[in-house]
């Protein structure tokens, strides 16, 4: 059976055979680190094309189709494009703080990658405090974005901006509460044993409502953190012409749209990790002989099959509803979405203590 | 209400008004020093009940300015054009603005377009043209030798 | 820092919504006076399209001039060129023929309902939902291929001319509205279903911008916004042109008078516009298409107002002759510039989310504003 793990083993095995250890570490960290751009930049051209093709088909219409086979390459030459752009700098612009903007938000998605499983014992780093990281860093993003839309020193990027802080600090809240009811479950924070527990089947399947509750909540919150249709208040081009990254241009402008896809593939990552069992084959209970036929389809398909298809319900999303407006975004978190989801908590601690749970 | 009807009222409110009725509706002439109390009165008569403005414009007759009110009314769906001429050199006109208020930027419209000073309106500042601008574009003896189209 | 960005002396923030916005549709300008989200006043600033039309007319023909209008209120280009077909045949007393009355209201209704949908599919993209659009042009291409076979132009038609119409419709003219009225009625449940049912665009509707019948009729709005707050304003109804009283059509009266009921408002609008091309396209009589006038038009010395409904509201052309052949003044009164006036009033005290569901609503098109 195909699987990283004997990848990643043999490349660690090689380097220690052929370089003093501490080389090895190094020659360790540059691998991960280009592996780590390098998905960056395949996810950032893939998910764009995929947003278009989604888009395309929702709204009767082809989307690109002149570069390369089915206009796959479409996202490249657009790559290519920004990259030759000049950016622009403001007059009245914070020159430091705008500069330094775009790069925060990029290193922020780039950190929140770290814990994440994309396959069977396939990992940057199997942190022991895994989820509460990924909470933990992704809420810096905001920092980013508070920078970029105060340092701009344009009005519409001002108040993109702060609606972005409030929606993000009162998101962050109800997020954080759906990963609790999980946590309650697993009784670890550790990625590899959240996805270990769903060995006899996914939270979602095995926790009977609260976890689907818990499900619903987390994608609507992470749409929310990712700033995306209906909750794309922070850029609301309507409204605010292009919200915070109103006078960004070329490739910083490139910077924040990459990062938005990146997290967007991260929340549903870790959505997929909590709910569908991350890289966990589909199992169900005790029926070995089932269980052993999934097995033999790889966990780093079943990883990304499960992400994509969260990632196509949040583009599902951006393409059929309107957008909301920024009270009713504040009242749906503050009025509905936490105190469900502090009951559901609740909820979710009684069947985890009473054990109601597959 | 017929326009015999319409002009025993109106003579009731302004004796020295005077009619035209040549056009489609019932024209009033007003002098420009009766007109405002002229303007309330019909306003808030209720057998008249001109309640809705739907045109309000000016004419350059090159030896004076004519005001042209559209006045109807939308209950009893007649119409009543209220005119007013006014001193090409010194053109000005108390606003009605506060009676109807689609007046306010029509009345902006006019004084920028022709030049009538309309007293006692809120907010007369240029509204289409630029802030330079010299002159009253729609009167009949501007020239611009740049724009204009003579055929 | 807050002396750079720009606030009044109350500490209010001021923005510049335009002349280059994605949610004006154009070049308006408008200054937004607000307090945090909340705005405080809005003020327009107008005339980065104004070609001053009126002040071309008057140097124009009355066969030329009409051509002008077609780009002041460039979706309804059809009903203008209605508007000053009709009041020069009112000023020369011309009996137009049966069959070009006929043509003129179905094109009048098929731009209607092009300009609707247009309407909606914008004022859905200005709420953040970006699929309506393609739902909308996919109609609103039939019309124009319509109107390109018959007028030689998909937007600005120029089709009108006094006594008439230019020439005999396109062989497959009705047969192609009767097809286009039958896909419409199939599909036009489907805009129902994605946006009107949706919760999050009623939340958005539902309460905001009320505009009271009284406010109505005094800032003189016309078209749906007035018939959203209760006013018959109708001229269809009030002041019939051409076979306009010969059909059977309902004026969609609600009072609900906020944005909700002004986009309902316009939704039924559509199905009655088909109604009047249903009764119509069956019957066009034989005939002319267009009365014989003199080759140089000269109206007797006088005044002639001609109102009309065009898909945003009440438009009036009046023109003041002195007997020559060119007018010696004309004025148009625009629907959207006295629905812009109400928009001070009725934005005040909303957020900068509804503002942009009140313009929508408004349904403004720029060039007929500044003209």
């Amino acid at each position: 059976m195909f699987s990283l793990e004997g990848l990643t083993n043999f490349i660690h095995e090689w380097l220690n055979g052929h370089l003093p250890a501490t080389f090895a570490l190094l020659a360790e960290f540059v691998l991960v680190g280009v592996a780590a751009i390098g998905l960056f930049a395949v996810l950032g051209l893939g998910l764009v094309w995929m947003e278009r093709k989604v888009a395309a088909v929702i709204q009767i219409r082809l989307g690109p189709n002149r570069i390369g086979p089915k206009g796959i390459f479409q996202t490249s030459a657009d790559t290519v494009k920004l990259i030759m752009k000049e950016s622009l700098t403001p007059a009245n612009a914070d020159k430091f703080l705008f500069n330094l903007a775009p790069f925060v938000v990029i290193i922020v998605a780039m950190l929140i990658l770290v814990p994440i499983a994309f396959a069977k014992a396939f990992q940057i780093w199997d942190i022991n405090i895994g989820v509460l990281y990924v909470t933990a860093v992704s809420s810096l993003s905001v920092i980013g974005i508070l920078m970029a839309g105060w340092s701009s020193g344009n009005k519409y990027s001002l108040l993109g901006a702060m609606r972005s802080g409030a929606q993000i600090v009162s998101y962050e809240l109800s997020a954080g509460l759906s990963i609790i009811t999980i946590i309650v479950l697993t009784g670890s924070l550790k990625i590899s044993d959240i996805v270990a527990s769903q060995e006899n089947g996914w939270w979602i399947f095995k926790a009977h409502i609260p976890a689907i509750i818990a499900f619903v909540i987390f994608i609507i919150a992470a749409t929310a953190e990712t700033n995306r249709a209906p909750f794309d208040l922070a850029e609301a081009e309507s409204e605010l012409t292009a919200g915070f990254h109103t006078e960004y241009g070329g490739m910083k402008f490139a910077l924040f749209f990459l990062s938005e896809y990146i997290n967007i593939f991260i929340v549903c990552a870790i959505g997929a990790t909590l709910f569908l069992g991350g890289w966990m084959p589909f199992h169900v209970g005790h029926w070995a002989a089932f269980n052993h036929i999934m097995d033999y389809i790889p966990s780093s398909i079943w990883f990304f099959g499960k992400t994509i298809f969260l990632i196509f319900v949040i583009m599902w999303f951006r393409w059929t509803f309107p957008r909301l407006r920024v009270d009713q975004l504040l009242n749906l978190e503050w009025k509905y979405l936490l105190p469900i989801s502090m009951f559901n908590v609740l909820l979710m601690t009684l069947v985890a203590i009473m054990g109601w749970h597959f | 209400m017929t326009n015999e009807e319409i002009k025993i009222k109106i003579t009731e409110i302004l004796p020295a008004a005077t009619f035209d009725e040549t056009g489609e509706w019932l024209n009033v002439f007003v002098e420009a020093s009766a007109f405002r109390s002229f303007m309330e009165q019909i306003r808030s008569d209720k057998d008249l009940d001109l309640d809705y403005m739907f045109c309000l414009t000016c004419v350059d007759w090159k030896t004076h300015l004519t005001m042209v009110y559209h006045l109807s009314s939308t209950n009893t769906r007649h119409c009543v054009v209220v005119k007013v001429k006014l001193d090409r050199d010194k053109p000005e006109i108390e606003t009605v603005c506060d009676i109807w208020r689609t007046a306010e930027l029509h009345e902006r419209e006019v004084f920028e377009m022709f030049g009538v000073n309309f007293l006692h309106h809120p907010d007369l500042r240029l509204l289409i043209l630029p802030d330079d601008f010299i002159g009253y574009p729609l009167r009949k003896d501007f020239e611009d030798p740049i724009n204009m189209i003579k055929l | 820092m807050f002396e750079e960005i720009g606030t009044t002396a109350e500490g209010d923030l001021l923005i510049n919504v335009g002349p280059q916005h994605p949610a004006t549709h154009g070049v308006l300008h408008l200054v937004l006076t607000l307090n945090g989200e909340i705005i405080k006043k809005v003020e327009p600033h107008l005339g980065y399209i104004h070609r001053s039309i009126e002040k071309m007319c008057e140097s124009l023909s009355y066969r030329q001039f009409i051509y002008v209008t077609s780009r002041m209120d460039y979706l309804s280009a059809h009903i203008n060129n209605h508007a000053c077909a009709l009041v020069v045949e009112k000023g020369l007393q011309v009996e137009v023929p049966l069959r070009a009355q006929y043509i003129r209201v179905i094109m009048d209704e098929l731009t209607r309902i092009a300009s609707h949908e247009l309407w909606w599919s914008a004022m859905s993209m200005d709420l953040g939902a970006f699929t309506p659009y393609f739902l909308a042009f996919r109609e609103r291409e039939k019309i124009n291929e319509i109107m390109e076979e018959t007028c030689g132009a998909r937007l600005t038609m120029n089709y009108m001319v006094p006594g008439g119409v230019m020439a005999e419709p396109h062989p497959d003219f009705q047969k192609k509205v009767k097809a286009f009225v039958a896909d419409f009625k199939k599909t036009l449940h489907e805009y129902d279903e994605l946006i009107t049912g949706n919760i999050i665009f009623q939340n958005r509707m539902k309460g905001v911008g009320y505009l009271s019948p009284e406010d109505a009729i005094s800032y003189g709005c016309t078209g749906p916004v007035a018939r959203a707050s209760g006013v018959k304003s109708d001229i269809r109804k009030i002041a019939p042109y051409d076979v306009y009283d010969k059909v059977e059509f309902d004026e969609i009266i609600e009072t609900g008078g906020d944005c909700f009921t002004r986009y309902q408002v316009r939704i039924k609008e559509m199905s009655q516009s088909i109604r009047i091309i249903e009764q119509l396209i069956d019957n066009i009589p034989d005939g002319d298409f267009q009365a014989k006038t003199k080759a140089v038009l000269k109206l007797p010395k006088g005044e002639f107002y001609q109102r009309v409904e065009t898909a945003r509201g009440e438009l009036g052309v009046y023109i003041v002759s002195e007997g020559a052949a060119q007018p010696y003044r004309i004025k148009f009164r625009s629907p959207g510039f006295s629905n812009l006036s109400a928009l001070d009033h009725m934005v005040r005290g909303y957020k900068i989310g509804d503002f942009i569901a009140i313009m929508g609503t408004l349904d403004l098109v720029i060039p007929d504003i500044d003209r």
